[in-house]
């Protein structure tokens, strides 16, 4: 008996090593990022150097920021921001629609339509890139209207990505929907009154993940919005400032910028992840 | 099996000309039996319902066809009838001003654009003839015809799939199919640099583009397809199972009876969840640059005497880009797996426990069978979708190293989708683009069909449960 217990004892200091050496991994990129925003810009080099800690602490970086005469990264934060928050509001709205159907109805051209819209999703996205540009520039969605574009490229093309929140309505019993309807409910008063209230985990995954999402959009938002800086996103705009302007010490700027979109992203996403947890393993399980 | 497969095809294909059989023979009935409105509203749509009083479907019928003429009489008709040629008059420039000729851009989208027309237009001609024989059938059964108002809030009830999808439904159509339609039909055109639109014309090649991929000599670029096309493979490979059985792993020692703050430990592993891609893989990319953190502390530690090259050497840059896919990979796949392990009934390891099994030999026969087998469509996802991972990739490595053995500027990390997107975006190369994306198309579809009916939990959904 004894023996077992030190074994125990032994399995469990090592898993608590090899976790503290994950931590210390998956730690580190962030930490560094956090400690050379703070390098400060007029007394050290502003871009690449071999030491972690900075000699001095400063917020050059993020006046940087800040100062609209020098730079726009306000005004991509703010398109980001403005993005996200539409995309997130329509998006979640389309997918509640189109699995709400495709789970509760039954009608003619559906198993069709789940199968269009499959074999569509094996498409790579990119291979439409140069058509999408051409469409939105008819209707005068590039560069300086690249915003509204972006919001109706992604809104408009999101209804083939309804799988997590179609499981989540298949796992409703559709006993309640039928009592319902013998009570007189329309399938609209179903919909709204009924379905809607109780989905509150995968509106708010989907929302969640919606509003995610266009932080990280890079390559659509910079062949839209191409030359045309007021209207970057975060992404596009401090992408620029790695690849090409490092030199030239934006590498920490960058790094202050990446901690402010880190920042609200991150507490959204630590207070909503139960029901992000929720959203993917339901998601992964029904694959 | 494969017999199988072969019946159930023929029954489908079988299947589908009775289903048109019957369409027609319904056309022919319905004229022959239906009356004067009927039969007028063959070619005036919607008349018949409006003549029975159906003034909502009959207007609503009405309106396509006037759509449809009005579209292709002052819109469509220029761009379809140079479908064929994709326009012969080219640009000139006479004196200082330049005279526009035609645009193969235009005629090759808005051709496309008519020939949908055309199909929904014979589609809504059929619902028009079908809507007519129920109405006359209703009428002749002597029942009453529904009144505008009910058609109407059937909108919200019966027909509120309609209601639903209309918009998702257009939407994917505007801003999927049809940019995806013209881009297969871009790679049967010479489309590129030097046939660009409106200066200069673009016109049908045949299969020149797909034979200049196949092609291993000369200026063909067979070799580096190949190449690509077999990194792309290994990449998607190595990069799902690492994470799988990494972040399987992970899960389970957090999981493990006696680890204390469980939460603390898993919080810290999503942050790279959390965090947007840009902001840590760009970060990382730096990180692990020849002037970055990680070969600076080296060099000043004495481990090294020279920077190690971890995105400029070929093969080191493929091993880094998988080890730090792994350390974005590893959450997501923690969270998941975290959630499923709790659903394996505790009393199966128990008895395991009690026969004398070691905790390898019920991960081996308990754990990982579970896990596969619930986990099976999700790894598929998974791998079609680490073929299209564009992020990791280009965010690390703009798929550099860059290689002179390479042709259409392929870089040693490219996957498919990097190419392609390099393609149309510096080389404006929109031929080849177009044929790289349809290849794309085909790996993911031959990949997805093969294993998904391998999967067990398909072939045998009740096998867990």
């Amino acid at each position: 008996m004894k023996s077992y217990k030190t074994k125990r004892a032994i399995g469990n200091i090592i898993g608590y090593i090899i976790l503290i050496l994950i931590s210390i991994i998956w730690l580190f990129p962030f930490v560094g990022l956090v400690l050379q925003s703070f390098r400060s810009y007029a007394t050290e080099y502003g871009g690449m150097v071999d030491y972690l800690v900075p000699k001095q602490f400063s917020l050059d970086n993020y006046k940087f920021l800040f100062d609209t005469s020098q730079n726009n990264y306000l005004l991509w934060y703010k398109n980001t921001i403005v993005i996200a928050v539409f995309v997130s509001i329509f998006q979640t709205i389309i997918q509640l629609c189109v699995s709400y159907a495709l789970s509760r109805m039954r009608f003619a051209g559906r198993t069709f339509l789940m199968r269009f819209w499959l074999i569509l999703g094996m498409f790579p996205g990119f291979l439409t890139m140069i058509c999408l540009y051409f469409l939105l520039k008819q209707f005068g969605l590039t560069q300086a209207g690249a915003i509204p574009g972006l919001i109706l490229v992604t809104v408009a093309s999101c209804g083939m990505g309804y799988y997590v929140c179609k499981g989540y309505f298949d796992t409703i019993p559709k006993a309640l929907d039928e009592a319902a309807m013998i009570d007189g409910a329309t399938r609209a008063r179903i919909f709204f009154t009924m379905i809607i209230p109780m989905s509150k985990p995968i509106i708010i995954y989907t929302a969640l993940v919606a509003f995610m999402a266009p932080w990280c959009d890079y390559v659509f938002a910079s062949y839209v919005a191409f030359g045309h800086d007021t209207s970057y996103n975060v992404a596009v705009g401090m992408t620029r400032w790695v690849w090409t302007n490092d030199y030239q010490g934006y590498f920490t700027r960058f790094c202050a910028g990446g901690v402010l979109v880190a920042i609200p992203v991150t507490l959204l996403f630590m207070f909503l992840q139960k029901y992000y947890v929720e959203g993917v393993t339901g998601g992964a399980v029904k694959g | 099996m494969a017999k199988g497969a072969n019946n159930k095809k023929k029954n489908a294909a079988s299947l589908f000309f009775e289903a048109i059989g019957n369409g027609f023979k319904e056309i022919g009935v319905t004229f022959a039996e239906g009356d004067i409105k009927t039969k007028l509203s063959f070619l005036i749509f919607g008349l018949g319902p409006i003549l029975r009083g159906q003034i909502l479907i009959g207007v609503a019928l009405l309106l396509c066809e006037v759509l449809f003429f009005y579209f292709m009489a002052g819109f469509g008709w220029q761009y379809l009838s140079k479908f064929s040629t994709l326009g012969t008059v080219a640009t000139k420039k006479v004196g200082r001003k330049t005279v526009y000729g035609d645009n193969s851009f235009l005629i090759l989208l808005f051709g496309v654009l008519c020939i949908f027309a055309i199909i929904a237009f014979i589609a809504i001609w059929y619902i028009n003839v079908k809507e007519n024989r129920k109405e006359e059938l209703l009428l002749k059964a002597g029942k009453k015809l529904p009144s505008n108002k009910d058609v109407f809030m059937s909108l919200f009830d019966k027909n509120f799939h309609k209601t639903l999808l209309a918009l998702p439904v257009t939407g994917i159509f505007v801003f999927t199919v049809l940019p995806i339609v013209f881009m297969i039909l871009v790679a049967f055109t010479n489309y590129d640099k030097n046939h660009q639109s409106p200066s200069n014309l673009f016109t049908w090649v045949g299969l020149d583009n797909f034979k200049n991929l196949v092609s291993f000599s000369g200026a063909g670029i067979g070799p580096t397809f190949l190449q690509v096309l077999l990194w792309t493979l290994v990449w998607a490979l190595f990069a799902t199972f690492t994470n799988y059985f990494l972040g399987l792993a992970v899960a389970m020692l957090i999981n493990k009876k006696g680890i204390k703050f469980k939460k603390l430990w898993r919080t810290i592993l999503v942050l790279t969840i959390a965090v947007p891609q840009f902001v840590s893989l760009l970060y990382v990319m730096k990180m692990f640059a020849n002037d970055g953190l990680i070969n600076g502390y080296l060099i000043k530690w004495g481990i090294i005497k020279s920077y190690i090259p971890f995105w400029t050497d070929p093969m080191l840059a493929r091993i880094t880009i998988i080890v730090v896919n792994i350390w974005i990979g590893i959450p997501y796949m923690m969270l998941i797996a975290t959630g499923l392990l709790m659903n394996i009934p505790e009393d199966l390891y128990e008895s395991a426990r009690i026969d004398g099994a070691n905790p390898w030999q019920m991960f081996r026969s308990i754990t990982l069978p579970y896990m596969l087998f619930v986990t099976g469509p999700f790894l598929l996802t998974q791998f079609t979708g680490n073929l299209n991972n564009f992020n990791v990739i280009y965010l690390l490595t703009q798929g550099k190293p860059q290689s002179v053995n390479l042709a259409e500027k392929a870089g040693n990390t490219d996957l498919l989708i990097t190419w392609l997107y390099k393609m149309t975006v510096n080389d404006t190369n929109y031929r080849m683009a177009a044929v790289i994306g349809i290849m794309v198309f085909v790996v993911t579809a031959v990949i997805s069909l093969v294993v998904y009916n391998m999967l067990p939990s398909v072939k045998d959904e009740e096998g867990f449960q």
